[in-house]
């Protein structure tokens, strides 16, 4: 049934990327065919996914592939989870769709470009999480990369963005082959291309060493780890928000999807040493990427670099997973596996709400600078409204979801005392530390997002004249912000439905982060640590509400509405804000070692009296992995092409005598 | 074995410890000169603390005398001759500008994971109640060097070699309760003369070079004669 | 969770959250008269901030016009926040059903709620200093934050709960251990409750000097029952802090079971140690000058220090080998 479900919804994708094919003639298509078809394919692979979490697993076997290996696939509770997750995701963004892509109507953009390449991106996810065989995961996992290039390259008349969408291709594929070459590995010790071949394998550790160290480049890679993530921040703002919503919100998760089935599923036996890497590469991605967007004014490159702090987050609880389980505690490693993939969850939702937000915003104001931004609450109500509960739960505040997972985590890492290693058990509270100076950055990464862009007064006339967005947009706002209220006012709800993923990876036991029933979160015991979030939330009602009938209940004071004060300074006119780079301009100050900073000040004077007439203030931030990182492989693969260009000397007869010279060691070979 | 039941004499030893590692990140943290020697004189009156107190603990008198010589020798004497220096140099007001404050401050308490991990070997090997503070006094000889490593300035310099000695004496205390009286005496006279030995060489090599800046001895070096002609002179 | 159907037991704790609320303005009463018995100035009446708060909550309220709705439900938001959090902090007695609904992670997050809704209302009337002050409220915050974190999580390695009720009740039957982790946890602390209410030396509660306000900058625009609210909110994260460190440092008097005569000696346990902590506090504020908004980070890097070398030393020294 779940496996029907699924077919269904890749089959709906598919159609809806045919469909696409005729919008270029007829344009209204997209809007009336291609996404609904689209927000079916996600309805029945969220209910999918959901009977697949929490039933049986299915397999079954397609008439497709080559002749000695037909593509298999498979789903269990993890392909269940991720398919569940890949559907709302799906379906808000279906509904978001038309009223979005309503402007592209009357531009010069390939409408039918958009439509196939959203309808095969999505199905390549799908297809991705139910594969069963290395074969049939790699062409899916190509399908999603390639047609997520195309995406990136919508709007190819602006270089910059082709550049991005240059540069993200080729990323894709380094993290491709790295993972093809993974599955070599694994293929080669358990004797087949098909994932139950690889699970029984013996890998030596030497082997799995390598095949995990490949497989966390690959998915490392895709996934947005410092310090490989530089394309991420370039390629995921220059999409439609719409596909920016998919992207950052749904395809980071099918990185980690990927990670997760082979290091835990398919490789089994992990080691502390991983676990260590894993830790520290996602505490410094969580760090690093709520540094870098801090610094952005983009809104788009901002919430990018954000997937980059949260990727850093559910890498820093698989990591921590990979501890316990390697030092023979599965009952905590299956704890930080569900605080890993719980924070998944809801990154997907709050992302791509606020992804869905900044769409709404950029169509209706046409910028994507924060400074040119402000006072748009008033203007938008409802996008404002939700974003708003999108920012909670990014900035991980109680009792929203994302404080719900990173809650999990902590309490994961603070269980490290159990360990016998004594640099473990430092290493580990160091990290949590970090977790937490991350959350704080975050919380006011998110204070600085709001606070320019929705509050305020409006710094331009374009963020004046902004209109409420249509209804289905609003809708599919709306519908992720409840979800993000919901999974955060009731997480062991969701968290009692994921307790059969560890079981699916290799037995691992079932944490009792419910035991207590709905209303509580107790990862290890009651006495360790308990959350209640229902009562929480109750709580912070019962007390506004005693407050504000005490104070509205006697004597029904109304406000009086004036000019702002301001210590009584003159008229305040919009520029006199802080702008989004001086609020951030404390936090630049203090970890300035971080990025490369071009700062550079021009004061012009009036000729006669000297006196200062005007001031300009340049600001150029850069992210320190292009100069460490990409700029010094591309010099190093250029020279090298140069010196392998040798060969090609443009002479007839030289090319003959390579083609002589193989064959005759060809020949020698065999013989 | 759990802390609590400790007695209370013991959790002094341990907590003295503690302290005695927390002056050395002050020594670490400070720009000025003379709070660097005064955090020196803190350090060195906790370190006769902590000894005082072990010889309490494990009944070792012989270690009352030791801890007086390092209180007279380490809390008094020594700072005032290194404050004497400063002040006759004329350089109580220098500032020294480390290379990132916050970043020596992380790498120090890497150092301190790191002895740790090194000593844990050797405690496992100690009976005694105050083991754990071995790879304490580790950690104060490592961020010594640290000190040594990453300050400019000759005075700061021979602070972090004193403030070595401080975590060597503390190692031989903690484990075996002191070395030998004789080593003990012998060492303390040693320290004496290097500091005077020290005073000399500070008063010579500003008379060179015009500055106490380390860097600036490798001028000095027969290879870069020939772009600093004007030292020629002596 | 038993506790929860404890009829007695909630009643208790409304009782004790009461407490908490109305005690706070007090608290800072004390504070002042200490600071201006210290400076040598006549004091004003312990009773000062209740009149003060009075009189707000009779004003008519003004909303600057460019304003948004947030602005005017923000004051409910930060209130309501720190009384939950005051809610499940043990003022008087350890076992009550309060405690185990959020732990200390969750009790720190209530504060950042609190913290997030207040820098945004500084934000909303769109004025220069609104967002100057929200800008540093932050900086200050997430630098202060982990370092809280990294002290607590000493703590609770050691009595291996982050339930502050379990915690205590581990303490109080350990009876007087010194450990140096809490030696520094407790520095750190001490330098992060400061940092976080606002006092000198990193922001001046009485300044409205424009450049060098932080918390004033963010309520400037606020007024009548508005104001009232924001004001006393600080007030209270103030005892929060206080009633946090008194309680976890020196738990000793606080009723660990439920009848009248344990709860009037908490009472004046808990009394007494608020006191001592505010004549700490008053004299290191009259002894120290307000440092430079760039100093801070510094300030506050100590704080860290202080707590990773708690932990350093939880692990080396009371763990070992």
């Amino acid at each position: 049934m779940a496996l029907q479900l699924i077919a269904y919804a890749v089959a709906l994708s598919l159609l809806s990327g045919v469909v696409g094919l005729a919008a270029s003639r007829y344009r209204q298509l997209l809007r009336w065919a291609c996404f609904p078809l689209l927000g079916l394919s996600g309805l029945a692979a969220a209910t999918g996914g959901l009977l697949a979490l929490t039933g049986e697993p299915a397999a079954a076997q397609l008439p497709l592939g080559l002749p000695w290996l037909a593509w298999s696939v498979r789903v269990d509770a993890l392909a269940g989870f991720i398919l569940l997750l890949i559907g709302v995701v799906v379906f808000a963004v279906a509904v978001f769709g038309p009223g979005y892509t309503r402007e592209f109507l009357h531009g010069r953009h390939s409408l039918a470009a958009l439509g196939v390449f959203t309808g095969l991106f999505v199905a390549g996810m799908q297809l991705v999480v139910i594969a069963d065989d290395a074969f049939m995961f790699m062409v899916a996992w190509e399908l999603m990369s390639l047609s997520s290039y195309f995406l990136v390259a919508f709007q190819h008349e602006n270089a910059a963005n082709r550049r991005a969408a240059f540069l993200y291709l080729l990323m894709a594929h380094v993290g491709g082959l790295a993972i093809l070459l993974g599955y070599g590995v694994l293929a080669a010790f358990g004797g087949g291309f098909t994932f139950e071949a690889m699970r029984a394998a013996e890998l030596p550790q030497l082997w799995a060493g390598v095949a995990f160290a490949l497989a966390f480049f690959g998915f490392g890679m895709k996934a947005g780890l410092v310090p490989l993530h530089a394309w991420l921040p370039e390629a995921h703002p220059v999409a439609p928000s719409h596909i920016s919503a998919l992207m950052s919100g749904v395809m980071l998760k099918v990185a980690i999807y990927g990670f997760v089935r082979v290091t835990f599923d398919l490789i089994g036996t992990v080691q502390v040493d991983w676990g260590v890497i894993v830790l520290l590469a996602g505490s410094l991605s969580a760090l690093l990427g709520v540094l870098y967007a801090m610094q952005q004014t983009d809104i788009k490159r901002l919430l990018a670099y954000s997937s980059i702090e949260n990727v850093g987050v559910i890498f820093m609880a698989l990591g921590l997973a990979i501890i316990f389980l390697a030092s023979g505690h599965p009952l905590l490693g299956s704890l930080g596996l569900i605080a890993a993939l719980y924070h998944a969850l809801n990154h997907a939702l709050f992302k791509s709400l606020l992804f869905l937000g900044a769409g709404a915003v950029i169509q209706q104001t046409h910028q994507h600078s924060l400074e040119h931004m402000g006072g748009l609450l008033k203007r938008l109500p409802y996008t404002g409204t939700f974003f708003l509960i999108g920012c909670l739960s990014i900035a991980s505040l109680p009792p929203f979801n994302g404080f719900a997972s990173e809650w999990l985590t902590l309490q994961t890492a603070l269980q490290g005392v159990v360990l016998d290693s004594g640099v473990l058990r430092i290493v580990i509270p160091v990290t949590a530390a970090m977790l937490a100076l991350t959350a704080a950055l975050g919380a006011m990464l998110f204070v600085r997002l709001y606070g320019i862009a929705f509050l305020g007064q409006p710094r331009t006339r374009q963020a004046r004249q902004a209109h409420l967005p249509s209804f289905g947009m609003r809708a599919a706002q709306g519908l992720l912000a409840l979800l993000c209220l919901l999974l955060g006012v009731l997480p062991a709800l969701s968290i009692d439905v994921m307790g059969a993923i560890p079981q699916a990876l290799g037995g691992l036991p079932e944490p009792g982060i419910t035991g207590q029933g709905w209303l509580w979160l107790t990862p290890v015991s009651a006495a360790a640590a308990s959350y209640s979030a229902p009562l929480v939330l109750l709580g912070l009602g019962l007390a506004w509400l005693l407050f504000y009938l005490l104070l509205h209940g006697r004597n029904h004071q109304r406000v009086r509405r004036i000019h702002p004060w301001d210590c009584g300074f003159g008229p305040l006119s919009p520029r006199m804000q802080y702008t989004a780079t001086a609020f951030a301009q404390p936090v630049r100050r203090i970890f300035q070692p971080v990025w490369l900073l071009e700062e550079k000040v021009e004061r012009l004077s009036d000729d006669k009296s000297g006196q200062l007439t005007s001031l300009r203030h340049q600001l150029l931030v850069t992210d320190r992995s292009w100069k460490v990182l990409y700029e010094p492989a591309g010099r190093w693969v250029i020279s090298a092409a140069r010196r392998i260009a040798l060969l090609q000397s443009g002479n007839v007869r030289t090319y003959l005598s390579y083609s002589f010279f193989t064959l005759i060691f060809l020949l020698w070979l065999i013989s | 074995m759990n802390f609590a039941q400790f007695t209370l004499q013991e959790q002094g030893v341990v907590i003295l410890a503690a302290l005695v590692l927390f002056a050395s990140f002050a020594l670490l943290a400070q720009t000025r000169i003379i709070a660097c020697i005064h955090a020196f004189a803190w350090q060195g009156a906790l370190v006769a603390a902590a000894t005082a107190m072990v010889a309490l603990v494990a009944n070792q008198h012989h270690l009352y005398v030791s801890a007086l010589i390092t209180l007279a020798l380490k809390a008094v004497l020594i700072p005032w001759v290194l404050h004497r220096i400063v002040v006759k140099l004329e350089i109580t007001r220098e500032v020294e500008t480390v290379v990132n404050p916050a970043l020596v401050l992380l790498a120090a308490a890497a150092l301190v994971a790191f002895s740790y991990y090194v000593a844990l070997p050797v405690e496992k090997l100690s009976t005694l109640a105050t083991r754990n503070t071995i790879a304490i006094s580790m950690a104060v000889v490592l961020l010594g060097m640290l000190i040594m490593v990453t300050r400019r300035q000759a005075i700061t310099q021979v602070v972090g070699f004193m403030s070595m000695e401080n975590g060597l004496f503390f190692a031989a205390v903690v484990s075996t309760h002191g070395m030998p009286m004789v080593v003990e005496l012998g060492v303390a006279f040693d320290l004496l003369v290097a500091t005077v030995i020290f005073g000399v060489f500070f008063f010579q090599i500003r008379q060179s070079i015009d500055s106490l800046d380390v860097d600036r001895l490798s001028r000095l070096a027969e290879t870069s004669e020939l772009d600093e002609p004007q030292e020629e002179r002596e | 969770m038993a506790d929860l159907l404890n009829l007695q037991g909630w009643l208790l704790a409304l009782l004790q959250t009461a407490l908490f609320v109305t005690a706070a303005p007090l608290l800072v009463g004390w504070l002042r008269l200490l600071k201006a018995r210290l400076q040598n100035r006549r004091a004003p009446a312990l009773t000062q901030p209740y009149r003060d708060l009075t009189k707000l909550f009779r004003k008519e309220a003004i909303v600057a016009d460019t304003a948004s709705p947030l602005f005017r439900a923000a004051p409910y938001v930060v209130f309501s926040a720190t009384v939950v959090t005051a809610a499940v902090i043990p003022l008087l007695a350890v076992h009550l059903p309060t405690a185990i609904i959020a732990d200390v992670i969750v009790l720190v997050g209530f504060l950042g709620l609190a913290r997030f809704f207040l820098a945004l209302a500084g934000m909303d009337a769109g004025t220069a200093f609104g967002g100057m002050g929200s800008s540093r409220e932050m900086t200050i915050a997430s630098l202060a934050e982990p370092a809280m974190l990294m002290a607590v999580f000493t703590l609770t390695m050691t009595a291996q709960s982050t339930n502050l009720s379990h915690a205590i009740d581990f303490l109080l039957a350990q009876g007087v251990v010194l450990r140096p982790s809490f030696m520094f946890a407790l520095l750190a602390l001490l330098l992060v409750a400061v940092a976080e209410t606002g006092r000198v030396p990193v922001d001046n509660p009485t300044t409205h000097l424009e450049l060098t306000m932080v918390h004033e900058a963010m309520i400037l625009e606020y007024s009548g029952r508005h104001l009232a609210l924001m004001e006393w909110a600080a007030q209270l994260k103030l005892m929060i802090y206080g009633v946090l460190i008194a309680n976890i440092f020196l738990p000793w008097g606080i009723a660990v079971e439920n009848t009248p005569t344990a709860l009037l000696v908490g009472l004046g346990a808990i009394a007494g140690k608020l006191m001592l902590l505010c004549v700490v506090l008053a004299v290191s504020e009259t002894v120290l000058a307000k440092m430079r908004l760039f100093r801070v980070p510094g300030y506050l890097n100590l704080a860290f220090l202080f707590a990773l070398l708690g932990m350093l030393s939880h692990v080396i020294l009371e763990v070992g080998a």
